[in-house]
């Protein structure tokens, strides 16, 4: 995967809890190979109007935010289904980041696997960055994974948690089955032992 | 002695290979589910020039695509037909045991992996779907993963996972009339709200779980992905290895004994740790319904739509008003006064025998007002519930008896509520659009979508129960 080191983008609010994968990438699309611009598909209901139109009102229609690579998102963003194509719809639609007070723990995982960076403020902050984006429409954040720090349009800095092992991954663009396969022999090891124990485990049938 | 541990710390221990300094721990995994959706992690497995470590314990089974009313493969629709192809190439390529269209096991993930015995107590099982959870009702450990994981389980049968925190949520005291695990479940998410459990496993615990039966377990255990949990547990009992003894693939003889005795020593020691607890009183359970297009939006049949003029936060206002123009509801209204224009009864959290006798309950006698669809939870459940005459039941109160698969819960196999139109639904998800674009989907138990289905309307179960 493509490494994430540090971003330096515009950002757009998308101010609405609980948005879930269903949203970002409704099911029907979900046959789309992975080869596919999964951009299109992109929050694909919300920022149409019930003729297929594009909404005005929806934040990644306006002009200046189209190239938007931040979103800034609400409480449990990415919550319910596990599909993995709203990773790819939103990375394929040019977004590296997400900031939001909460996310939904599979899209949380799902997005580091993809160098997409998800990144948890506190309310507050996310509300102030809302505030500022409505007057400077398209304000840049500046994100610096290494730092684990966020620059803010209202110039202020905010540190963020982040897994180390998810860290270096992103920063390495690392693939981490090679690194688990270094482990075969514990692995085998602890296979074997079950399967002594407890032999029902480690079969079907 | 011992610290005391919980259920999820002593199946978590036994399945750690190792721990990482940063609280990471590398986790063997006994089950791997896999459906359609999989295709992403065998490409990506293809395209790295790697095998299936473990093909023996991974099971792929045809669901999400499958069409409920033409289920023969040659039947389906040519774009979703090619879907389920590639999970029948890669399955065979892989050397993966595959239950696919038209195979006497198949049906939704969730619910043939305990009805083959698949899952079983003390066990990790994952798959790439987040309704995982169901398997806990077992006392199995499992959660749902995505793509990437799912190539890495491929790949290694093992997975890098952080320790969740732990929920307990007790629930005591008898259900009331008319009151199911649909209702408890669909109670607590609303008490919690959506990301009530998010990064907690979920432990359900109490005399009426105790109470309950496995299949109404599985129905409480599916849902906590909807209060945001990675899994949700219930210790195994008597009532489970009941469930469990002579499915196809739950050990025999000898090898059933220890198990056992295995699965007796599961349950959470007096006096264990849990981050945090909540509890219920199942007395306070009314039947109940979701309204709006989160899962926390529920409340009792008995309620009203509320009213966004008396919400004092005002982007939570806006939000309000927004899902009520999208569900086409005014505020105020008596839910009972909401007209229905579909109903589905299906899914993983509510298709399994059970559920179909208690829908035939409130069917019998009576005719469908709107079209209703009736989908088992798998091929054995349609026979089964063949066999019990449910399905004349069913045909003869008006409602379509379908072949088995994941059908409205999803739109993506061709079974959808029209935009605009409100459908009464036994699945676990009402987000906008779940059920096609435009759809308004009410969640409920499976007699209370038929008696949605009876009436035309939203309805009060226990005005129709005891009465023909
Ligand atoms: S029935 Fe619905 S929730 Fe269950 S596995 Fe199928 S699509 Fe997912």
């Amino acid at each position: 995967m493509e490494p994430f080191r540090k971003l330096d983008a515009a950002a757009a609010a998308l101010p609405v809890e609980n948005i879930d994968t269903d949203q970002i990438i409704p099911a029907r699309f979900m046959r789309a190979q992975r080869s596919t611009d999964h951009g299109q598909f992109l929050f694909h209901d919300m920022r149409r109007g019930p003729d297929g139109e594009l909404r005005a009102d929806f934040p990644l229609n306006q002009p200046d935010l189209a190239r938007a690579g931040i979103l800034i998102a609400d409480t449990n963003f990415g919550c319910g289904s596990s599909r993995e194509a709203a990773v790819y719809a939103l990375s394929d639609a040019g977004i590296r980041c997400v900031i939001a007070p909460s996310f939904g723990d599979i899209f949380y995982s799902n997005a580091t696997k993809n160098g997409l960076l998800p990144i948890v403020l506190d309310r507050e902050t996310v509300r102030a960055v809302w505030r500022t984006l409505e007057v400077a429409n398209s304000a840049r954040i500046e994100v610096d994974l290494d730092a684990q720090t966020v620059h803010l349009p209202d110039g202020t800095t905010h540190r963020f948690d982040i897994d180390p092992f998810k860290k270096r991954c992103l920063l390495e663009g690392l693939d981490d089955i090679d690194l688990t396969l270094q482990h075969s022999e514990e692995i085998l090891a602890r296979e074997q032992a079950e399967a002594a124990v407890r032999p029902w485990a480690g079969t079907i049938g | 002695m011992h610290e005391p541990s919980t259920l999820f710390e002593k199946i978590w221990s036994r399945h750690a290979i190792l721990d990482r300094e940063d609280g990471t721990t590398l986790l063997s995994i006994d089950r791997h589910l896999c459906h359609e959706g999989s295709f992403h992690a065998f490409d990506k497995l293809k395209a790295q020039g790697r095998k299936v470590r473990r093909p023996d314990l991974t099971v792929a089974i045809a669901d999400h695509y499958v069409s409920t009313d033409a289920p023969e493969i040659g039947n389906q629709d040519p774009s979703r037909r090619e879907v389920i192809e590639r999970l029948t190439a890669n399955a065979a390529e892989m050397d993966v045991r595959l239950y696919g269209v038209g195979a006497p096991e198949q049906g939704i993930v969730h619910v043939v992996g305990p009805e083959q015995g698949i899952t079983l107590p003390g066990l990790l099982l994952v798959c790439g779907d987040s309704h995982t959870a169901t398997h806990g009702a077992l006392g199995c450990l499992a959660f749902g993963i995505g793509a990437s994981e799912v190539a890495h389980v491929l790949a290694t049968q093992t997975l890098w996972q952080k320790k969740p925190k732990t929920l307990r949520v007790t629930i005591d005291g008898p259900l009331g009339f008319g009151v199911s695990a649909k209702d408890l479940i669909l109670h607590l998410i609303s008490v919690i709200g959506a990301n009530g459990a998010t990064g907690h496993m979920i432990e359900y615990a109490g005399s009426t779980i105790r109470d309950m039966s496995v299949e109404g377990r599985m129905t409480v255990c599916n849902m906590s992905i909807e209060a945001g949990g990675r899994a949700g547990l219930i210790a195994p009992d008597e009532k489970t290895f009941a469930y469990l003894k002579d499915r196809r693939y739950a050990p025999k003889g000898g090898d059933w004994e220890r198990a056992v005795a295995d699965w007796r020593s599961l349950a959470t020691d007096p006096g264990a740790r849990f981050d945090r607890d909540v509890s219920i009183q199942a007395g306070d359970i009314a039947p109940s319904l979701t309204w709006g297009t989160s899962p926390e939006e529920a409340m009792a049949i008995t309620g009203r739509i509320p009213d966004p003029a008396r919400e004092a936060d005002p982007s939570r206002r806006v939000a309000l008003e927004t899902t009520l123009a999208y569900m086409g509801l005014t505020p105020g209204t008596a839910l009972t006064d909401v007209p229905v224009d579909r109903v589905f009864i299906g899914s993983c959290t509510n298709a399994r025998i059970e559920d179909l006798r208690a829908a035939a309950a409130v069917a019998k006698g009576r005719a469908a007002k709107v079209t209703a669809i009736v989908v088992p939870g798998s091929t054995p459940i349609k026979l089964q519930a063949e066999a019990e005459g449910l399905d004349r039941i069913f045909i003869e109160a008006g409602f379509e008896w379908r072949a088995t698969g994941c059908s409205m819960c999803v739109g993506m196999n061709g079974d959808l509520t029209p935009a605009g139109k409100r459908c009464a639904s036994t699945s676990n998800r009402n987000f906008k659009g779940r059920q096609g674009p435009g759809s308004r989907t009410h969640l409920m138990s499976p007699a209370m979508a038929a008696a949605a289905a009876v009436t035309g309307r939203l309805a009060d179960v226990r005005d129709l129960l005891g009465k023909s």
